[in-house]
Order: C-alpha cells, then sequence, then structure tokens
C-alpha cells in the first residue's frame, strides 16, 4: 500500500520537528516543532497499523491525549514566563545554569 | 577443676571492674571478692595438682575447651595443657598471688580507685594462668600480652602522675619489642612443624629440625628475645626498675614474682629446642650471666628501696637464664620458686616499711621521700615483725646454707660450673654468676642495714608515727618467710639425702632434652667444695656490707651530698637510661616528627591521598557543571546527540 510514502513523509515531519527545537529560540516555535514529532510518529504508527493490526491506532490516541494535556501544561507555563520576563527568547531563559 | 582456677580470677576481674564503676566505694565487697576468688582459685589449683600427683600418667593432662583457629592445616584449640612444669607454675601463682592480693588489702586500703586496683589484678592473674596453662604457642601468646596489659595498667595505676603513666608506656613499649621477637619464632616454628601444640612441637622437634642447624638458631634466639623482653635482660631491662612506680603489691605480684619469671617458664618449657640449640643456650646462659652481675652492681648504690629491689630481681632473672641456658632447667625453675618466695616477700616487706613511712610523712604534711633509704634507719624498732622476716628473706637471697636461696642459686652455680669441662665459656659464666651472688649479699644487707638499723633519720615528729603494719599485711609476710627459709627443701643438692625431689618432678617436661644435653657430673667432693665456696661468698659479701656500711652517718636524703665518681655512674643505671635516649628515642622521634609526620603524614598521606582525592571529585564536578548551562538549546544539542548515539548502538 502506501507504507513507504508515509514513513518517508514521517520522517521529514520528524526531521523537521528536531531541526526546529534545535535551531529556533522562540519558546512557542518549539513548542510547535515538539507537536510536529509528536505528529510524525502518528503517522508512522498508523501507516504501520494497516499492516500489523490495530495496536499502533490504539496508541496514536494515547499519544493525542498527552500531546492535549502537554500543551495545556505548556502553554501555561509559557504564558506565565512570557508575564514575568517579557520575552520568549530561550537565550535569556538560563537560571539553571551550573 | 583446674579451668575453674582460671575461670575464677576473671570472674573477680569482671565483678570488681563493675563495681569499680557503680560501687566505687563498696570496699569490703571488693575485698571479700578480689581476694576469695585467688584463694578459691588456689584451692582448685591445689586440687588439680594433688591429682595429677596421684595419677599415674605418660603424658600430660590436655583441657580442650573449643576449637579456636581451625583454618586449614592450623588448628589452634583452646586448650589447656596440665603437667609437672605447669603444676609448679600454678602454685607459685596462685599461692603467691594470694598472699599479695591479702596484703594488698591492708597497703591499698585508703586508695580511692580500690575496686579498680583490684580488678586489674585478678585480670592479671587470669592472664598469668592462661600463659601457664595454655597448651600451644597462641594461647600462651594471649597470656603473654594480657600480664603485659595488666603490667601497663598496674604501673601507671596512679596514671595522673605523668611519670607514672610513662613508666607504664615504657614497659609497654619495650616488652613489644620481644613480642615481635616470640612472634617471628611461632611462625618459623609453624612452617617447620606444621603445628603450634606444645605437645606435637616437641614430638616433631627431633625429626623436623637440625640439630645446632641455623633455623633451630634462629628460632630459640627468636624466643629469647621474647623472654629479654618479658623477663627484663639485657639489653631491654630498663624497664623494670621504671616499674617500680605501680603500688608496690604490684612490683611484688608481677615485677618479680610471676609475670617477669614467664620468660624463664617459656624455655623450660621449650627446653627440647633449646637443648637442640647448643648455641642459643650459650648465648642465654652468657646473657643472663652478665645481667646478673650487671644489675647487681647497679643495685650496690641506689636508694630507692625498691629499686634496690627492682635491679635485684633483674639480677636473680639472669641467674634463672643462666640455670636454663646451660640445660639446668629444673634448676631454674627452682630458683624461680625460691625466688617468688623471698622477692615477693621483700617488696611486701618494703611495701610495709612505704605504707608506713608514707603514713608518718602524710600525717606531718612532709614532703619527703617515703621511699628513700636516707630517710629510713632504725626501723626495727618500730616493726620488729616486719624487720625479722625481711632479715629472712635477705639471709635466703643472700645465699646463707639452709634456706632456699643458698640450695637454689648454688645448684645453677654448680651447673654451670659442671659444665665448664666441655666449653671454657661456662667457667666464664660461673665467674660472673659467682661474683654477682657476692654483690647480691653485699647490697641486700646494705638495704636491710640502712632501713632497719642505725639511728633514725624519718625526722623527730614523724618518728612518733611509725609503727608496725597491719596484720592483714604481716600475716602473708610471715608465710612468705617460712617459704623463703624452707623452699630450698624443694631441690636439694645430690650429696644431700632426699635430693633432687622437684628434679625428679619435672623429669617427664625435660627428659626429652635430655640426649641433646652434654653430660654434665660433678664428683660429690667438688660439689661440697662448691657449696663451701658459696657460703664464703655469702658471708663475704654480708660482712663486707656490715664493715663497710656505716648507717650511723648517714644523713637524711635532703642533707645528703650529691654523689661522685663511680658512685654517681651506679646510681644512674650507668646512664643506659640516657644513651638509650640519645641513641633510640630521640632519633626515632625525630623521624616520626619530621619525616613521618611532617613528609610522609601530612605531604604524602594528607597531601596526595586525601586532599588528592577530594581534589579529583573536586574536578569531575566542575567539569560536570559546565555542561549545565542553563540553556535549553545545549541540552537539547546534547540529548540528540545521546538518541543517535543510543539509535546507532542499537542499529549496529
Amino acid at each position: 500500500m502506501l507504507l513507504g510514502p508515509a514513513l518517508g513523509v514521517s520522517a521529514i515531519l520528524f526531521s523537521i520537528g528536531v531541526l526546529g527545537v534545535l535551531i529556533r529560540r522562540n519558546a512557542i516555535i518549539i513548542f510547535m516543532c515538539v507537536e510536529l514529532m509528536l505528529n510524525a510518529v502518528n503517522l508512522s504508527f498508523v501507516a504501520l497499523a494497516q499492516q500489523l493490526g490495530t495496536d499502533g491506532q490504539v496508541f496514536v490516541f494515547f499519544v493525542m491525549t498527552v500531546a492535549a494535556a502537554e500543551a495545556a501544561v505548556g502553554f501555561a507555563i509559557i504564558i506565565a514566563i512570557y508575564r514575568h520576563k517579557e520575552t520568549l527568547d530561550l537565550q535569556n531563559l538560563n537560571l539553571l545554569r551550573g | 577443676m583446674i579451668w575453674l582456677a582460671v575461670l575464677l580470677p576473671f570472674l573477680g576481674f569482671l565483678v570488681n571492674g563493675w563495681l569499680s564503676f557503680f560501687r566505687p566505694d563498696a570496699k569490703r565487697a571488693v575485698s571479700v571478692i578480689g581476694v576469695g576468688v585467688l584463694v578459691a582459685s588456689f584451692i582448685s589449683a591445689l586440687a588439680g595438682v594433688v591429682g595429677l600427683a596421684g595419677a599415674v600418667h605418660d603424658a600430660p593432662y590436655i583441657v580442650h575447651m573449643w576449637s579456636w583457629m581451625p583454618v586449614g592445616e592450623l588448628q589452634v584449640d583452646l586448650a589447656f595443657q596440665v603437667d609437672e612444669l605447669s603444676a609448679v607454675m600454678l602454685m607459685v601463682v596462685t599461692g603467691v598471688g594470694a598472699l599479695i592480693h591479702v596484703f594488698s588489702v591492708g597497703y591499698m586500703r585508703e586508695d580511692r580507685s580500690y575496686p579498680r586496683y583490684f580488678a586489674y589484678l585478678n585480670l592479671f592473674v587470669f592472664f598469668m594462668l592462661v600463659l601457664i596453662l595454655g597448651a600451644n604457642f597462641p594461647v600462651l601468646f594471649i597470656g603473654w600480652e594480657g600480664v603485659g596489659l595488666c603490667s601497663y595498667l598496674l604501673i601507671g595505676f596512679w596514671f595522673d602522675d605523668e611519670a607514672k603513666a610513662t613508666a607504664g608506656k615504657k614497659a609497654f613499649i619495650m616488652n613489644r619489642i620481644g613480642d615481635f621477637g616470640l612472634l617471628l619464632a611461632m611462625f618459623m616454628i609453624f612452617r617447620a612443624v606444621g603445628s603450634l601444640d606444645f605437645l606435637e612441637v616437641f614430638d616433631a622437634a627431633p625429626a623436623a629440625f637440625v640439630t645446632n642447624g641455623p633455623e633451630i638458631t634462629l628460632i630459640t634466639l627468636l624466643l629469647f628475645l621474647g623472654c629479654i623482653g618479658k623477663s627484663a635482660q639485657i639489653p631491654l631491662y630498663t624497664w623494670l626498675p621504671d616499674a617500680m612506680a605501680g603500688p608496690t603489691p604490684v612490683s611484688a605480684l608481677i615485677h618479680a614474682a610471676t609475670m617477669v619469671t614467664a620468660g624463664v617458664y617459656l624455655i623450660a618449657r621449650t627446653n627440647i629446642l633449646f637443648a637442640m640449640a647448643p648455641v642459643s643456650g650459650a648465648v642465654v646462659a652468657l646473657v643472663g650471666a652478665v645481667t646478673a652481675l650487671f644489675a647487681a652492681t647497679i643495685a650496690l648504690k641506689q636508694w630507692d628501696i625498691k629499686k634496690v629491689l627492682a635491679y635485684s630481681t633483674v639480677s636473680q632473672l639472669g641467674f634463672m637464664f643462666v640455670a636454663v641456658g646451660v640445660g639446668a632447667y629444673a634448676a631454674g625453675i627452682f630458683h624461680l620458686v625460691t625466688h617468688a618466695f623471698f622477692k615477693a616477700l621483700l617488696f611486701l616487706g618494703a611495701g610495709s616499711v612505704i605504707h608506713v613511712m608514707h603514713h608518718a610523712y602524710h600525717h606531718t604534711h612532709s614532703g619527703e621521700d617515703a621511699q628513700d633509704m636516707r630517710n629510713m634507719g632504725g626501723l626495727r624498732k618500730f616493726m620488729p615483725w616486719t624487720a625479722a622476716v625481711m632479715w629472712v628473706a635477705t639471709l635466703a637471697i643472700a645465699g646463707v646454707p639452709g634456706l632456699s636461696g643458698f640450695f637454689s642459686k648454688d645448684q645453677i652455680l654448680a651447673e654451670a660450673f659442671a659444665r665448664g669441662q666441655g666449653a671454657f665459656l661456662f667457667y666464664v659464666i660461673w665467674a660472673l654468676g659467682a661474683v654477682a651472688a657476692l654483690l647480691t649479699a653485699f647490697y641486700m644487707t646494705r638495704l636491710m642495714l640502712y632501713t632497719f638499723h642505725g639511728p633514725n633519720r624519718t625526722g623527730e615528729a614523724e618518728a612518733k608515727q611509725l609503727h608496725e603494719a597491719p596484720w592483714v599485711m604481716t600475716g602473708p609476710l610471715v608465710v612468705l618467710a617460712a617459704g623463703s627459709a624452707l623452699g630450698g627443701f624443694l631441690n636439694l643438692p645430690h650429696v644431700l639425702p632426699g635430693a633432687g625431689w622437684l628434679e625428679h618432678w619435672l623429669k617427664p617436661v625435660t627428659e626429652g632434652s635430655v640426649p641433646y644435653l652434654s653430660e654434665a657430673h660433678l664428683s660429690a667432693g667438688l660439689e661440697w667444695r662448691l657449696m663451701g665456696l658459696a657460703t664464703l661468698i655469702a658471708a663475704a659479701g654480708m660482712i663486707a656490707a656490715w664493715y663497710f656500711l656505716k648507717p650511723d652517718r648517714l644523713g637524711a636524703a635532703k642533707a645528703a651530698p650529691a654523689e661522685a665518681g663511680v658512685q654517681r655512674v651506679l646510681l644512674n643505671n650507668y646512664y643506659v637510661d640516657e644513651l638509650y635516649n640519645t641513641l633510640i628515642v630521640r632519633p626515632t622521634d625525630w623521624v616520626s616528627r619530621k619525616v613521618l609526620w611532617r613528609i610522609i603524614d601530612m605531604g604524602a598521606i594528607d597531601g596526595a591521598v586525601v586532599h588528592g582525592a577530594a581534589k579529583v571529585s573536586r574536578l569531575l564536578g566542575w567539569i560536570g557543571t559546565r555542561f549545565q548551562t542553563g540553556n535549553l538549546g545545549t541540552y537539547v544539542v546534547l540529548f540528540v546527540i545521546g538518541v543517535l548515539f543510543v539509535l546507532s548502538a542499537v542499529a549496529g
């Protein structure tokens, strides 16, 4: 079926996500990149579930639930940081330096 | 029964030790327990010895308690060996020990650490019994170390006086030198024989060692090193005079009658090993003879009554080593027994004198020395009993015929003389011993003259306070006086009827060494002549003292002029202590302080190892903090690198 192309798209999306996390500085963009990686994984789950049974699709629901919870907590933190620091540039958020 | 004799003093130690912490004023209970366990121990030991004497047996009784160190080939049991030799020692230790415990009740009555004193004394007797009853070298070694510990504790009994605490440490450290020799000897015996049990070692010795070979000679010399330390022979004798810092009954029990004779006991016990190494035997005899003479010369000029007796003890121990060195083991043990009687008596008598003198000076708040003979004089008027029994002991040690010391000392000299035909060295040893015997008679008479005769020099006010010691103190003296007078009948010379009882009794222990010893026989005429000479020597020494010394002209210690010339050298122990301090103590101190402490300890160990370890971990921590940039980007990069690394590892 479309397993090969589907896994390829998944890999591309995942790599974009990783690169985004690595390169970008804005907290929200990094957050979106993390979501991108999660969904890349979802895509590969779904694609593989076509061949190996429905276990993968069940996992997709788990991932979406976790992602939703993560988004709720994550955005709350980002808003709190912004109120405190008036910036979302991660270069300026280094209080944990050793 | 024998285990009871050993256990009782230990129980006494536990109870008295408990009392010393929680009921320090319960002196009556302490006296009853402290003395009671010793008397009970003596009775049960006596029962055991009577049983041994009555039973027909061809091997010593071994009392197995439990297996102590079963390690491969090494099988060490906690076992006691009851044979003729340990029976003799058992009687001396518990018998004389019990008398000295009784005496201590009077002597230590007013001491505030009374329970502690009896706890230590009981513990000492326990360890001494372990030493003499041990059926193998390790058990003997426990006792050996234990009596050393008790000696240390009791020398430094009044530890708030720094000089006394130091004397205790000196005794302990000098004994360590000897113990090192004993340990090495044990290791070598185990390597050669594969066992440490006395019976097995002595049975195997004739096959395991070459007679007069280097191995047996080295083993016996190392054993003798242990004896030198414990029994205060040249060159390790200087701790014994200092040990007089302890209470006087302690000097009597530990530093005269029992512990210091452990070296003689050890050689008598291992007689077959020493018989197989004639070179070591000659060394033992020579060291003994030189020590006997050397210490006797120092005793000539001491003013402290206990110091005279201390050097006398060193000298008499030298005689015992002459005996066991030439192979006359029974004669050595004989002198050990008679010496235990008369020297314990002399020390306890001196203890009475010091006790009374101390009281007198304490009464008038005088700071004078209660042990200095120059402060005594004429005490026989105040203390007739003490004077009388001390005269018995003095005549015995000087070698007046009929008393114990005459027979035992004469026997040693005769045995040495008899071997002179084989090797000229033994004539030299005999001559050294004879001169030492002459000096012994002299210095003991001097002690008696200055202490008990002539005018009293204590002081007007103090003299009114002088009186005889209480009965609890003089009673044991009378018993010991009987022993000093009659002890000689244990082993009469060959020419007299009923001769050699002790020698015959010890035969089962010493017969193994007989084939290795050269035949030594004196004709009856020569033996009579030697006895006559010994009498002459004793008489000459005593008469010379009587003739030359004038107690009438002696002044009290504070008015005494400083000694000069030879006298000063003798008074100061030939400056041997100073020599040791310069040659050994101070260089050791310097090396410890400058090299071991400053360079090795502070530099290498503290600097490189301790601080080094701290520095390395601090450096690692600092490297770790460099990763904590607080910057999310860094963490992500590291994270991704990690993931890639894991993936490549999984894929590869």
